[in-house]
């Protein structure tokens, strides 16, 4: 007996501040106007998506001392535009990325359970903690966080969080009784009760929103180190991965899976669904060449400078993106051309991506730009609808993951194309859902509830 | 008396189930619907039918109690809230013309977040935000974020309370004023989108605020764009001298609670010469009187009714303000003496909704239309067009380009 098709899951991130999001083409709307959000919403629900997602960011990027100005700049406040969202989707549900570095669990904590009791269940969390002390310039209480305290204060953070969150008891114990006759609103009066102490934080006091729908939001994790793997695998209900590819997304699969049970979790109560871009066409070769188009709308000649002075470390203005790279080495020492932005550390040796990207560029005489252009992401899928219905399904069913978090270039119409043509193929072979079965987010994404109690297996603490 | 010639403004401010503690258990009351979407879409909706310039919506980071020091462990009143600033997110692509004006905590929360967030919700709502902030000198509330020391517990220690409290209050005005700037921080035009030059915004339209205060420092620029009214509406509560000096510091309007027009007068007065003091003489926020309100077409309905809601709970309802109980017919008198005496408007407080809610917006304010003293239909698109104010320029543009657009 052939195994069981896997149901995808699918989610709608609204384009961000960085180059995969093209302000210049035609079609791009406002990313600041609720309009354009409500209408990204309804794109997502139509085609019943499992949820929308949100990201953040709390301090505009900056380089060579100057904010960049190159990329969408701006964003709205998260949990702000996801409360008014639930007031134009029903079903859909509604995630964002919340810092435990700027925040204190008391506050994000009742901000979750009030948004997941204002959408009915459908509120999703990704938790990340920053550490930079340019970030915290914004914040009073500061922001500098060691990085080997990061995953500290993010599960710590959580740990808080979630006794917040079961602090009012559930379906098992309803502590709102409410009962006009008898005048009795409380069954007790220690509603919400809690207190926790770790390193980072200190708190003790009754929690003041009762149980939400979902007892806790859906918690994601988007880190990729073994500790964060590891941490995903004791706390989180979902990824936000970056391995999109067949081998390297099984490889994260099969890691992350394979540690669930040794904290007594089965397999699908932890969700792999990795970022993914896609171009489509009327057939390959037109989505090829429109996915050329994109590629050099997303990387201008000014783009391509700013990217290499992130590998160089140095003002590299007077450049011509047409022409040969850099013949000087990157400048050596901490980064400090770029701030705000996470993909600068991920050049660990830029000595050796230097030496690197010229070789290629030698190799088959490559501009900046056109160097540029290829050694930076192109689209996870490209083609036709049946083209990229069967490449998703495939890597579902193989166990590179267990769906996709769909990142449109275009704000805020993107993904009407991707809704209207591929979602139906996927439907048509029984591999995502013709319509919303249950009404919150644990269920679309088949997650055990947490409305009762006693449900603290896989706790952080 | 002619009715005067100024319109009165009119908003109301929704806490649970009303503000008497026995609220929640009057045969209309919905107190298992508290914590829905529907039942503030529902209030929200209600008073834009009375055509009420905004509703304010109460919160605090600590269950209800009626002590000052902590929780009070009672178990027969509404405890438990959601976070203002969603419900107010949440009820705005629902509603059409009215303020959204929800409650921040600023004593343990960061303005950098605040700003961005009273600015979304007027994105959400375009144009219709606006704020109240509220300190807190509660311990409990200071152990549930466990960053700074509880307050010493008050007890008859009063000038030390006093002292506390002027502290919170000079920290909230430094906390509006970071908000300020950071919704400033963007010029309106700072998103040029120039495709010739390849730049999204115009970077010298975005400005750092620099923000070095007592308590804390912020860098900025925001992270989103100058709100549609460019300042949404930032008001507070207070009840004498520090926090009086905090409206004429930083307020657009300030909700205050006389007892009668003498005091009325002398309130009004008091703010003047706070105004004066910190060289704001003529920024005029608007004064709301806060009444707490009881409304029946008999008088004895609305007595009665208060009356048994009072024994409910074994004590005479009294809050921080003035408590009316009487006919809508009463209530306006009341009301245009005290706005005669130089109030702007009122922010009343329905003892039990949705009577004294439906009472308000069904019964006060067509008295009011007929005397001529409130509105007929919605004047403006934005809340600072509610209460006769213009937008500002934003504080950074270069002179030339500073044109504050009137109301």
């Amino acid at each position: 007996m052939s195994k069981a098709l896997k149901q995808i899951h699918l989610a709608a991130h609204f384009p961000g501040v960085n180059n995969t999001t093209v302000w210049s083409d035609p079609q791009a709307g406002s990313h600041i106007e609720f309009s354009s959000f409500a209408q990204f919403a309804a794109i997502a629900e139509q085609a019943k998506f499992d949820f929308l997602f949100l990201a953040e960011g709390l301090r505009l990027r900056e380089q060579g001392g100057k904010i960049y100005d190159l990329d969408v700049v701006g964003r709205p406040d998260t949990f702000t535009v996801l409360a008014a969202l639930a007031a134009v989707t029903e079903r859909l549900g509604l995630a964002g990325t919340i810092n435990s570095t700027f925040n204190e669990p008391y506050e994000v904590a009742r901000q979750f359970a009030s948004l997941d009791h204002l959408s009915g269940g459908r509120a999703a969390w990704n938790v990340v903690t920053s550490w930079d002390a340019f970030t915290g310039e914004n914040f009073r209480r500061g922001g500098f966080l060691p990085e080997d305290q990061r995953y500290a204060r993010a599960e710590q953070f959580l740990a808080a969080a979630w006794e917040l969150f079961d602090s009012w008891g559930g379906s098992a114990r309803h502590d709102i009784v409410a009962d006009k006759e008898k005048g009795v609103f409380l069954a007790t009066p220690h509603a919400g009760a809690f207190a926790h102490t770790d390193d980072q934080f200190d708190i003790a006091g009754q929690f003041n929103v009762p149980r939400s729908p979902q007892g806790r939001p859906v918690i994601f994790q988007a880190g990729d180190s073994d500790a964060g793997r590891e941490f995903a695998a004791r706390a989180a209900d979902a990824i936000f991965s970056h391995h999109g590819t067949l081998d390297a997304g099984r490889d994260f699969y099969a890691d992350v899976k394979g540690r669930l049970a040794r904290y007594g979790r089965g397999r699908d109560e932890l969700l792999i669904l990795p970022a993914a871009t896609f171009v489509l066409g009327d057939t390959d070769a037109d989505a090829r060449e429109r996915a050329e188009q994109v590629r050099r709308q997303q990387v201008s000649g000014q783009t391509a400078i700013k990217f290499l002075e992130h590998v160089w470390n140095t003002d590299l203005s007077g450049y011509d993106p047409d022409g040969p790279l850099p013949e000087t080495d990157p400048e050596p020492g901490e980064n400090t051309i770029a701030k705000g932005r996470a993909s600068v550390r991920m050049h660990r040796d830029p000595l050796a991506t230097a030496r690197q990207w010229r070789e290629l560029a030698a190799a088959d005489n490559l501009s900046i730009r056109d160097l540029v252009i290829k050694v930076t992401g192109r689209q996870t899928f490209i083609g036709a609808p049946a083209t990229i219905a069967e490449a998703i399904n495939d890597l579902v069913q193989a166990d590179a993951s267990d769906g996709f978090i769909l990142v449109p270039h275009v704000t805020p119409g993107g993904l009407a194309e991707f809704a209207g043509t591929v979602v139906p193929l996927l439907q048509e072979r029984g591999v995502f859902r013709a319509d919303y079965e249950g009404t919150t987010l644990r269920e679309h994404l088949g997650l055990p509830s947490r409305r009762g109690e006693g449900q603290l297996a896989g706790a952080v603490s | 008396m002619p009715p005067s010639s100024v319109p009165m403004h009119l908003a109301v401010a929704l806490d649970g189930a009303g503000w008497h503690p026995a609220a929640w258990r009057e045969p209309d009351a919905r107190p298992t619907a508290l914590f829905t979407a529907t039942y503030w879409v529902d209030l929200v909706r209600e008073a834009e039918r009375g055509l009420l310039d905004f509703v304010t919506i109460e919160d605090s980071l600590s269950l209800q109690s009626s002590r000052r020091d902590g929780p009070d462990e009672r178990t027969d009143q509404v405890r438990g809230r959601l976070d203002a600033v969603l419900i107010a997110a949440r009820v705005a692509p629902l509603t059409r013309n009215i303020g959204l004006v929800p409650t921040v905590v600023v004593t343990h929360t960061e303005p950098f977040h605040v700003s961005k967030a009273i600015a979304t919700l007027d994105y959400a709502s375009t144009g219709r935000a606006g704020v109240r902030v509220r300190v807190s000198a509660r311990p409990d509330e200071a152990a549930h974020f466990g960053r700074r020391p509880p307050p010493e517990a008050r007890g008859d220690d009063r000038p030390a309370g006093q002292q506390l409290i002027a502290a919170l209050l000079d920290e909230a005005a430094d906390y509006v004023e970071v908000v300020r700037r950071l919704w400033d921080s963007w010029e309106d035009d700072a998103e040029i989108r120039d495709v010739a030059t390849g730049r999204f915004i115009d970077r010298g339209k975005l400005h750092y605020i620099d923000f070095t205060g007592r308590y804390f420092s912020v860098k900025g620029p925001s992270i989103t764009p100058r709100p549609p009214q460019g300042q949404p509406i930032v008001s507070a509560l207070a009840h004498g001298g520090s926090a009086y000096r905090l409206i004429a510091r930083c307020a657009d309007a300030g909700y205050v609670t006389p007892r009668d027009a003498a005091d009325v007068r002398a309130i009004v007065a008091e703010i003047g010469s706070a105004l004066d003091a910190v060289g704001r003489a003529h920024a005029h926020p608007h004064l709301f009187g806060d009444v707490a309100v009881f409304l029946d077409e008999a008088p004895a309905a609305a007595v009665g009714r208060k009356a048994r809601m009072d024994d409910r709970v074994g004590a005479e309802y009294r809050g921080d303000a003035a408590v009316f109980a009487g006919t809508p017919s009463q209530l306006a008198d009341l009301l245009q003496e005290w706005h005669e005496a130089g109030l702007s408007g009122f922010r009343l407080r329905p003892g039990a909704i949705p009577h004294d809610l439906a009472a308000i917006t069904r019964g006060l304010v067509p008295e009011l239309q007929r005397r001529g003293v409130f509105r007929r239909g919605y004047e403006a698109a934005t809340l600072r067009g509610l209460l006769g104010l213009g937008r500002p320029a934003s504080r950074y543009a270069p002179p030339a380009a500073r044109k504050d657009v009137p109301a």
